[in-house]
């Protein structure tokens, strides 16, 4: 136990502490793992195998490969399984999430809750033992489920064909971007090398077009409607435009009301239209990308179609093209002939492998059991209470000493950009300061905005269907207290949090690689600098 | 603070006559004259009361900084008025300070490797600490002047003590800002002139920057868009403005471009150096020729503002379609509105006016609204 971490160090805004917020985190002195370790301490030994057993398959280390095997056991803790149940536990108690506090914060990220009952499908053992190199005539069953979600999918965006390889947004932007870019070279347009965007879409919008070698073209969202504008996109679209990569809805919650004729404006430069769609949360049965002119699009099955997500996976994107451009989708893409389900690798013009085997099964099979259990009518009201729940947000947070709305006159969808210009100018709290505090209410820390920041202060929540009015609500509540504690003694926000398992840290060292130690032994080895 | 790291040192010099003349219609407080007569029209002192605010503000952390500063009205007054202790440096004669003060003060404040130098002025005062220390520190301003054209000033007094906080902790970092100025004398007839007279290190809040998950390819320093512009050159004649931005096309072809002048090349080499609107206009009498500009000052201005000798007569010449404009994200970011235009000429600003391309990185382009 270190001395800092030691139960008789007074916490030096112990005042601050004490101040009710409705929440207090547990806070276990928990050391790491290593440090609890006692020499000899131990496990359980499982017995040997029989005697007949071990005559029949013999020494079964002596198979290992000589190459892989360790010369001097690993340098493992040694603790007895109470100690280490005790202290996994501790640490899991340490953790935040949905299923132990208001999350509602994580706007663009649809952090809805996800059934547990699709956890237990994808647990399965006939879901879980499966390998990823058995022949395809004994997995029919998943293959069936993920060409049912193919199709659904397809039914759902007006698009002709599914890929469910991308392992996130990112990678689905990146590989929409790689099938425009082979799209274009196969018709001999390699003059065809600038890709327009908007500064209110995904960043990848920008980053992954980049990374495929393309020019990059940002526009900006008119201040008064949000939209982008047929006239900015006029100004710039040209010969060499090879397509549009837009998210829709916006960052924003804004619905750019004239897609359509972006679309055709592209269309009518020989450029394609790719529409990111990894938050479909507000618009689901109500609009389809194949309709308003896309011809490459995706969605985050770990957002939209409540898989899990955060902590860094596991993400899935899946991406969605027109007829035309099927022939470019990377392999192997899904078939099936009437009687068998296939995977099909003999795709000459594919722009190739973008990831090992499928896609990200368990997402896949939980997109698929959650879009079972709500049905067509149940998508539809999901998309009307995530924008109800967002829209009440909206009119109770602009009540809210401090607080404003980016394009006040527009309407929104599943989310909106708030921002606290005036709270930064009048009290010098602003959104990063109002975030550390939030987690004090037992309230994730919400999210503030995409890069690039064109709204100073901004923050960015997201109800989604999931939230109760009582989950608003208290989002709410904690936003007036934190105003009021802006406006009248902002130390209190300033060294926040005082209510979490940990209290304010100083991050800047964690930003330098040479001082970060990742592992035990890179500590033991340099200590703390 | 860490341990194991220096105290930092913070410094302080005050303007006491900066921004007297705002209150009584002077535009401006430049120059003996000026002064004498705001202070006959009853102008009052406004510099000292800007300097405590913010001095009140970072009183809480006075443990964490050694405060250095001038004596009497220069820093020392307000410094004490406020509860520190400050170390005085140099001498004055009271009430009759001027820019050598403010010269001298920044002088040996460099001298004694003072972490950060607060000053409390206006654009002169800029300038006097421009001239005195160009960028061998880093200074941030606590604006007091009537007019502030230049952007190492701090929005207000409080925010510039948000500012030194987070220097304090090491997370502010710096950047390079314009001393601007506009001539006082003219502008008291109702002319504008504003010039651009250098830069300046100014620590800066990170909010606006791109963090490292955004940065695509090339993004956003002064060097990739220089070889974005270098890579498109064809045998035009080039007209580059001021600023560091236009400057790093020269370092980026080794050649010597002026930071504060408008210069021509041809074929990627300098023909003219810090030229007048004629000698500009006979370069590319005849010939293929673009302007390459970049922002001015924090108001957005890519004509009017430092570069009047790129003028309508040379911008129409050239014509709209060969001009190219290049400003680092972080910049346009921090603009509060479109880009702006003043060429002295309504009609060639109509003309300038509309949606532009500007080149942000290496393959990077953002599109902005020229406005008049």
């Amino acid at each position: 136990m270190t001395k800092t971490n030691s139960k008789t160090t007074k916490y030096q805004y112990q005042e601050y502490a004490d101040i009710d917020t409705g929440y207090q985190a547990l806070r276990w002195h928990e050391p790491v793992i290593y440090e609890l370790s006692r020499k000899g301490s131990r496990n359980e030994i499982i017995p040997n195998a029989e005697k007949e057993i071990q005559v029949k398959v013999g020494d079964i280390t002596k198979k290992i490969p000589k190459k892989i095997c360790r010369k001097t056991p690993a340098a493992l803790p040694e603790l007895s399984e109470p100690e280490v149940m005790r202290h996994y536990l501790r640490l899991s108690q340490e953790t935040f999430g949905y299923d132990s506090g208001v999350n509602i914060g994580l706007g663009t990220c649809t952090m809805k809750y996800s059934p547990k009952l699709n956890d237990q499908l994808a647990k399965l053992p006939s879901i879980a033992y499966l390998h990823p190199l058995q022949p395809e005539e004994t997995f029919q069953g998943l293959l069936e489920i993920m060409y049912d979600l193919r199709t659904w999918l397809c039914e759902l965006s007006g698009m002709d064909e599914f890929s469910f390889l991308p392992r996130g947004g990112g990678h689905s932007v990146y590989t929409n971007a790689c099938i425009m870019r082979a799209y274009h070279r196969a018709n001999g347009n390699l003059h065809k090398n600038e890709v327009i965007t908007c500064a209110v879409s995904h960043p990848c919008n920008a980053g992954c077009p980049s990374t495929a070698g393309f020019k990059v073209i940002e526009l900006h969202p008119n201040k008064n409607t949000g939209d982008i504008g047929l006239d900015q996109l006029e100004a710039v679209v040209s010969d060499r435009t090879a397509g549009l990569f837009l998210t829709a809805p916006y960052d924003t919650g804004v619905f750019d009301s004239q897609l359509g004729e972006y679309a055709k404006l592209i269309h009518s430069y020989g450029g394609l239209v790719a529409l990111d769609q990894a938050n479909f949360n507000g618009v689901m049965t109500r609009m389809r990308a194949g309709d308003i002119g896309a011809d490459l699009m995706h969605f985050n099955l770990h957002k939209t179609f409540s898989t899990p997500h955060g902590s860094a996976g596991p993400g899935a994107g899946a991406i969605g093209v027109k007829k035309e451009l099927r022939e470019y989708l990377p392999a192997p893409l899904l078939e099936f002939d009437g009687s068998q389900y296939h995977l099909n690798y003999n795709l000459p013009k594919t722009i190739g492998k973008t990831g090992v085997f499928y896609g990200v099964i368990i997402n896949v099979l939980k997109a698929y059991a959650w879009i079972m259990s709500m049905g067509e009518q149940g998508l539809r009201e999901a998309s009307e209470w995530a924008v109800i729940n967002n829209n009440y947000l909206i009119k109770k947070m602009l009540e809210v000493r401090g607080v404003d709305i980016a394009w006040p006159n527009r309407r929104k969808l599943q989310e909106a950009r708030f921002h606290l210009q005036k709270m930064k100018e009048e009290t010098g709290i602003g959104s990063a300061e109002v975030n550390l505090r939030i987690a004090d209410f037992g309230i994730q820390t919400f999210f503030e905005s995409h890069e690039p920041v064109i709204i100073p202060e901004p923050v960015t929540p997201e109800a989604s269907e999931a939230a109760s009015k009582e989950d608003l609500d208290r989002f709410v509540e904690a936003f007036h207290q934190i105003s009021k504690e802006a406006y009248s003694n902002p130390e209190i926000i300033r060294t926040a949090p005082h209510h979490c398992t940990i209290h304010q840290t100083n991050l800047e060292p964690l930003l330098d690689s040479k001082r970060t130690k990742v592992t035990w032994r890179a500590y033991q080895k340099r200590g703390l600098s | 603070m860490n341990p194991g790291e220096r105290k930092k040192k913070l410094g302080l010099i005050v303007n006491p006559l900066a921004g007297i003349g705002g209150r009584v219609g002077l535009k401006g407080s430049d120059g003996i004259e000026t002064v004498k007569k705001a202070f006959a029209m009853g102008a009052e002192i406004i510099s000292p009361q800007r300097a405590m605010e913010t001095l009140q503000d970072i009183y809480p952390f006075k443990d964490e900084f050694d405060l250095f500063t001038y004596p009497k009205g220069m820093g020392e007054d307000e410094a004490k008025a406020c509860g520190f202790s400050p170390i005085v440096l140099g001498e004055i004669v009271p009430d009759q300070t001027s820019a050598e003060d403010t010269k001298s003060a920044a002088r040996k404040m460099v001298d004694l490797e003072i972490d950060l130098i607060l000053f409390v002025g206006g654009d002169g005062t800029a300038r006097d600490i421009y001239e005195a220390i160009g960028d061998k520190a880093t200074v941030l301003g606590i604006p007091s002047g009537v007019k502030i054209h230049s952007s190492v000033y701090a929005v207000n007094p409080h925010r510039a003590s948000e500012l030194i906080k987070m220097f304090l902790k090491g997370s502010a970092p710096v950047r390079e800002m314009e001393v601007m100025d506009i001539d006082e004398d003219l502008f008291r007839k109702g002319q504008v002139s504003a010039r651009l007279y250098g830069y300046l290190q100014v620590p800066h809040e990170k909010g606006l920057i791109q963090s490292a998950k955004s940065a695509s390819l090339g993004a956003g320093n002064n060097r990739t868009i220089a070889e974005a512009v270098v890579d498109g050159m064809n045998d035009d004649y080039y007209i580059l403005g001021p600023g560091t931005t236009v400057k790093a096309i020269g370092d980026e072809l080794k050649i010597e471009k002026t930071l504060l002048g408008v210069d021509v090349i041809y074929r990627k080499q300098l023909i003219g150096k810090d030229l007048n609107e004629q000698q500009l206009l006979g370069l590319i009498e005849g010939k293929n020729a673009k302007i390459v500009v970049t922002i001015i000052g924090g108001q957005g201005y890519i004509f009017g503002r430092g570069n009047q000798q790129i003028s309508p007569r040379v911008i129409r010449k050239v014509g709209k379609q060969n001009l190219i404009v290049i400003a680092t994200k972080n910049k346009l970011l921090s603009l509060k509105g479109p880009l702006l235009v003043d060429t002295g000429d309504s009609e060639c600003d109509n003309y300038l006016s509309g949606y532009i391309r500007v080149i942000t990185g290496y393959n990077e382009e953002s599109v902005w609204k020229i406005e008049c």
